[in-house]
């Protein structure tokens, strides 16, 4: 399949994995403002895509798009060969501000995306369970979200996600929100769960040692109106020990060169 | 909560003291000392006449709160979904509130003469706006991450409005309500002292008249503890039915 790609510098070092999740020239535009232009993007099956760029470049918007919560002005979604009309069974979406019922408890939070989809209560809050434990919150599924710390919360909008088992994984600047020591045990879990969930995840964020930490596959998107200018793989990266990564010199020179080109777009 | 009964004992303890001081100086002739009015209240109580008295003074009260509860509830979650209603209700419920309803209780007499339909309009006309603007508010101010997140995760609009939009309102909803009754015990003693005297409305209008003062504030004393027991009942409720609800102001 050739995408045509408008603004597109490829760095295709590797030969791309099938495709999950592609974006087909997608515009968006509010009003007068041009958010999106003429995008298109493919993300490989079971890898991890970052969308990095400076604040303003669209990268939450497009996310959003192919989550199916705001339709595109032009162009279309596909994910798994079909066209996106809405959200559906095959996306999840891990949100910024974690988005968990204050009301409910942490079991019916992680169990609410089943609850939705009408699976038996017995059955939904097995499965849940089951993945509290996996995100490491074993034993507060009577807690509130109140009472849990941002981390925490947070652990519970990924078990959420993880428990309606979709194919693709969005995550919406999921660490943001939580401090630094706690970002970078999310980001060696997040590692783990790449490896280990056959899933494709597609992960917003503005942190450039993030993005190269965590991805396959990072796009560059520049602002004003986004586009992608850049796509960059980390291969090289992944079969290192997780360890050593941040001090890796391969680690860093990308880090560098991705600031390079970000640097002038950021006021 | 041993430590916030306690705290309740004691600012009854202070407020009944008061209460018994003021009488004893007196502030006034008409002013009964608590014991007095407390007296007066059991010999009602025992003789009968207070429970008759309510059986009157209920029929509109209850009936007007669970009108105002009802309609206000289902009038404010339509009001705050569609901004159309909006526009064609909101501003009725504004004037009502802010209506000088002792003024307005003649007109009600004439079209609906002197009967409980009257007084049932009183009730609803003090209980209803507060209910209907509170619940249209919180509706609208759903939190729209919520909102987003539910239609990620493949909701219904009906999954949306009863799995995420009512519980989201429910503490608000909860407070109209509270201000709502409290609202509506006010209206029905108020019908009675305006429309016809009838049970506790009686016993005050006639107590006065007869300058039976303890009798008097014994009625007033009694609706106000019936008022306290009603809206502790709706926080009962309320905690029940959304137990996450309590972080903080509703507690024991």
């Amino acid at each position: 399949m050739v995408m045509p790609q408008t603004d597109a510098a490829f760095r295709t070092d590797a030969v791309p994995a099938e495709v999950a999740v592609s974006a087909r020239n997608i515009s968006k535009t509010y009003g007068e403002v041009e958010a999106l232009k003429n995008l298109s993007l493919e993300f490989p099956r079971g890898q991890l895509t970052s969308l990095l760029g400076p604040s303003g470049c669209g990268k939450t918007t497009l996310l959003k798009i192919i989550a199916g919560l705001l339709e595109p002005t032009s162009g279309e979604i596909v994910v798994n060969g079909k066209p996106v009309k809405g959200p559906g069974p095959d996306r999840a979406f891990v949100f910024q501000d974690f988005a968990l019922l204050p009301w409910a408890n942490v079991l019916r939070n992680v169990a609410f995306g089943l609850e939705l989809r009408g699976v038996a209560k017995s059955e939904r809050e097995d499965i849940a369970e089951k993945y509290i434990k996996e995100v490491g919150l074993a034993g507060f599924e009577k807690s509130f979200p109140h009472e849990l710390s941002g981390g925490m919360r947070q652990r519970v909008g990924l078990a959420r996600a993880l428990s309606v088992d979709a194919d693709v994984l969005l995550m919406d600047e999921p660490f943001s929100a939580v401090d630094e020591q706690t970002r970078r045990k999310f980001q060696e879990d997040l590692l783990n769960l790449v490896k280990h969930e056959n899933k494709t995840f597609i992960f917003v964020t503005h942190s450039i040692e993030e993005a190269v930490y965590v991805s396959d596959q990072i796009a560059i998107l520049l602002p004003r109106p986004s586009r992608v200018s850049e796509i960059i793989r980390p291969t090289g990266l992944r079969d290192k020990d997780v360890d050593m990564l941040r001090r890796d010199p391969e680690y860093l020179d990308i880090v560098d060169q991705i600031w390079a080109s970000l640097r002038s777009y950021v006021e | 909560m041993t430590r916030s009964f306690a705290l309740k004992l004691l600012s009854a303890l202070l407020v009944f003291g008061a209460w018994e001081i003021a009488g004893r100086i007196p502030v006034s002739y008409a002013f009964p000392t608590f014991f007095d009015s407390m007296s007066a209240l059991f010999r009602m109580a025992f003789d009968g006449s207070l429970f008759v008295a309510y059986a009157e003074t209920l029929k509109p009260l209850v009936l007007g709160v669970a009108i105002s509860a009802f309609i206000g509830i289902a009038l404010g979650l339509w009001i705050g979904l569609s901004s159309w209603f909006d526009w064609l209700f909101s501003p009725i419920f504004v004037v009502m509130q802010a209506a000088p309803l002792a003024a307005l209780i003649p007109l009600l007499v004439m079209a609906y003469g002197i009967g409980l339909t009257s007084k049932v309009f009183v009730v609803c006309i003090m209980a209803m706006p507060v209910i209907v603007l509170n619940t249209a508010g919180a509706v609208r101010n759903t939190p729209q991450n919520l909102k987003a997140m539910s239609h990620s995760f493949l909701a219904t609009d009906r999954d949306v409005l009863l799995k995420v939009i009512i519980p989201a309102a429910s503490p608000l909803i909860f407070s109209g309500l509270r201000l709502g009754v409290s609202a509506g015990f006010i209206g029905a003693i108020l019908s009675e002292l305006k429309i016809t005297p009838t049970g506790v409305g009686d016993i005050i209008t006639f107590s006065r008249s007869i300058a039976d003062y303890p009798s008097m504030y014994a009625a007033i004393f009694s609706i106000i503890l019936l008022a306290v027991l009603f809206l502790n009942l709706l926080e009962k409720i309320e905690i029940t039915l959304f137990e996450g609800n309590v972080r903080g102001y509703a507690s024991d």
